[in-house]
């Protein structure tokens, strides 16, 4: 059947310009696609949060044990590194859209360092923790949550990846304006990896 | 008939699919908020966070505390889906996808959480 819908979104403030070729829902199937991913992640990241929930307090008594190695005001940070990041995560997009290529690197290009930022944060927090004797099969409080922040970190990881490989890309000059969906794209995926930070640091680090 | 929902090009045989307007079509046109809006939503966000570890240290709260965190981490939540991810401007199919996924998680594992009472221990 021949695909003939046009469609239209929002290129810059106030001005339309066609995004993606035409699908029979007039939506881009890409996005419809990462929004269907996104909340398939909701039930990864549910069942990880749910075995954390779980096991957090069933470990051995004289074990190590949440309350023994957070360490809040370090992680109270990490989380507004990563909050901040969305917001220049989403100005990326805005500069893409309107056709500025220059501030649009530089915003790309401060998000994958907020991004690293967090996660060599997380990298250096699990050192401590395995110093102070945490490790992936001391306790159930242990493999519960290096799975999920785990899990969780390399889901950054990978977003910092897609995010250098835009930047590339936009420095060689191939992702034109007309291809500001795909930097929409990734940006839909790291905004999902804030939202599940913030559900975790008030599950995880904060609820007592 | 919008921009949104013409449905054949010009001398191109074959059946015409039509775009439902509330699907993809002219809602899928709104205005994204400015970057000045993107940054207030950023300072809230912040503020939230802010107010989230001072009250995590006042130890009179007692249980009160925990519902206070899940009420700002919800807000905060709201925030980044609805602004950043631009779903309070976006097509409802998109809405529908992610809020289908998001409310088969609590619902799934609040059921397993339930069976093993960690609500009530």
């Amino acid at each position: 059947m021949a695909n003939v819908t046009h469609s239209v979104t929002e290129g810059s403030h106030h001005e339309l310009q066609p995004a993606h070729p035409p699908t029979s829902t007039g939506l881009s199937n890409e996005k419809v696609a990462m929004w269907a991913f996104l909340g398939s992640e909701c039930l990864l990241f549910g069942a990880l949060i749910s075995v954390y929930l779980l096991y957090k307090n069933q470990s051995l008594q004289g074990t190590i044990s949440p309350i023994d190695v957070y360490d809040i005001p370090y992680t109270s940070v990490s989380s507004f590194v990563l909050l901040m990041s969305s917001l220049t995560m989403v100005l990326a997009l805005a500069a893409i859209q309107r056709g500025d290529h220059r501030r649009l690197r530089v915003w790309l290009l401060a998000t994958a360092l907020l991004g690293a930022t967090f996660v060599g944060g997380q990298v250096y927090e699990f050192t401590i923790f395995i110093r102070e004797g945490l490790k992936l099969d001391t306790n159930l409080f242990g493999s519960s949550f290096y799975a999920l922040t785990g899990f969780h970190g390399a889901h950054v990881t990978l977003g910092v990846l897609m995010l250098l490989s835009l930047f590339s890309l936009s420095l060689k000059g191939r992702l034109p304006t007309e291809r500001a969906e795909t930097v929409e794209l990734v940006g839909l995926y790291w905004h999902f990896v804030d939202i599940v930070w913030i559900v975790i640091f008030t599950l995880v680090y904060l609820i007592k | 008939m919008t921009d949104a929902t013409r449905t054949h090009d010009a001398g191109e045989p074959g059946p015409v699919v039509t775009t439902p307007p509330e699907e993809g079509g002219a809602k899928h046109a709104h205005a994204h908020p400015s970057e000045w809006e993107y940054v207030k939503i950023a300072l809230v966000l912040a503020a939230i966070t802010l107010a989230e570890v001072l009250i995590y240290y006042v130890e009179s709260l007692g249980n009160l505390l925990n519902y206070i965190l899940i009420a700002m981490s919800l807000v905060k939540f709201a925030l980044v889906v609805l602004w950043f991810m631009h779903l309070r401007f976006d097509s409802r199919l998109f809405r529908r996808l992610f809020v289908t996924g998001l409310v088969l998680a609590l619902f799934v594992y609040t059921i397993v959480l339930s069976t093993f009472h960690i609500f009530t221990r």
